[in-house]
């Protein structure tokens, strides 16, 4: 069983993500992206240092729209591990924008736009 | 009547022990060194090895590559908070220290080092602490707090790189001392020293896992049987609970001193901060 983690929560809790786009984009020519949530994907089952379960607490999913196209449209399951990283390939025939969102349990609803100029 | 040794009990007591000690002799077979090579007379090659060595190659560039490292979650909330006034109205880090990537490039690579104003040593996060409470007016932060671990990474990776560059300086060494000291003392239940796995066991195998040979490159470290970022203090509370001993209290001397020898051991090896290890 993993230790229970001592890390406190930071002043302010906010959503942090990496997400990295190639510098160079060319139109037409499929290009990687890759994504990182921070994220604490409790799965409701583990117990604390105190033996209390910790609440179910997972994104559920992930979806990544170039302009009003879906590129990208993920299922996340208990098993996958805290800070889910997602990679995938996007092919840009011309200027636009990536919609990533993710969403998950309590509520839990992240975007985040970047902004893509192939050449 | 069944004999004594068919309780219930009993097999499995007798198993556990096996295994017990299959795991402090089975070693023991590792042991014997190949004899060097005498007739050379180029200097020996350093058999200092990071744990990044010992990783299959997935997992290196989990590391190597900061656009898939979740460590660099940590190093953006610690540009953040380096830029932040550390409670309203007072000062940030880079009112004083500017551009992080110039004013602390090299910085954690030469901690512990010695504080003159308190008159003892400081590891990265004691120096922290110190220039919040002198400096900022702000509280201090615990060892894992997650503020301190971002600082800690962020600072850290200015450092990436560079040879890790214990200080000379002779007031450090009875620190240094008390820390190999500590390295070589038979611990806990197990009654096993740090040097016994991580000296004369590493690239052996405890269970399933492998000894790494310990240097304490790349911290606060992203583990992933933590699931996030942690501190050297943290990875040393584990091997102490491990060996079935009692952790030394957070703000024990003990600590330092162990890292203080920690480093002096990696001197000359790459910064890696912040690494990833299974």
């Amino acid at each position: 069983m993993a230790e229970p983690g001592p890390e406190s929560k930071p002043a302010a809790a906010r959503v942090r993500t990496l997400i990295h786009l190639p510098d160079v984009q060319r139109r037409g020519v499929p290009f990687e992206v890759r994504t990182t949530l921070g994220h604490a994907m409790e799965n409701g089952l583990r117990p604390d240092g105190l033996g209390n379960v910790v609440p179910r607490n997972l994104v559920t999913s992930f979806q990544c729209k170039l302009d009003e196209a879906l590129v990208c449209d993920v299922d996340l399951y208990p098993a996958i591990a805290a800070n889910p990283y997602l990679a995938f390939w996007v092919r840009a025939d011309g200027p636009g924008t990536l919609h990533f969102e993710w969403r998950g349990d309590n509520g839990f609803l992240h975007r985040e736009t970047r902004r893509v100029e192939p050449a | 009547m069944r004999p004594r040794d068919a309780s219930p009990r009993g097999p499995a007591r007798a198993r556990r022990q096996a295994l017990l000690l299959s795991a402090v002799l089975l070693p023991a077979a590792l042991m014997a060194q190949p004899i060097a090579n005498t007739n050379t007379t180029a200097p020996p090659a350093d058999p200092r090895r990071s744990g990044l060595f010992f990783m299959s190659p997935a997992l290196q560039v989990l590391q190597t590559d900061d656009s898939q490292n979740p460590g660099m979650l940590w190093v953006q909330d610690g540009a953040a908070l380096w830029r932040t006034d550390a409670v309203p109205g007072g000062k940030s880090c880079a009112s004083c220290h500017g551009d992080a990537a110039q004013s602390q490039r090299g910085v954690a690579a030469r901690y512990p080092a010695w504080d003159l104003a308190s008159g003892q040593a400081l590891n990265l996060h004691g120096r922290i602490n110190a220039c919040r409470g002198r400096h900022q007016q702000a509280p201090p932060l615990a060892p894992d707090h997650a503020d301190a671990l971002a600082l800690t990474a962020y600072i850290g990776q200015q450092s990436r790189g560079l040879p890790v560059a214990p200080p000379l300086d002779a007031r450090l060494a009875p620190l240094r001392a008390q820390g190999q000291a500590l390295w070589q003392q038979r611990l806990g239940q197990l009654n096993l020293s740090c040097a016994q796995c991580h000296d004369q066991h590493a690239g052996g195998r405890l269970g399933g896992a492998l000894i790494p040979q310990a240097h304490a490159t790349g911290y606060p470290t992203y583990r992933l049987e933590w699931q996030g970022l942690g501190s050297l203090q943290r990875r040393l509370r584990g091997c102490v609970v491990g060996v079935r001993a009692e952790p030394f209290a957070a703000n024990a001397t003990e600590w330092l001193a162990l890292e203080a020898y920690l480093a002096t051991r990696a001197a000359g090896l790459p910064v890696e901060t912040p690494a990833v290890r299974p």
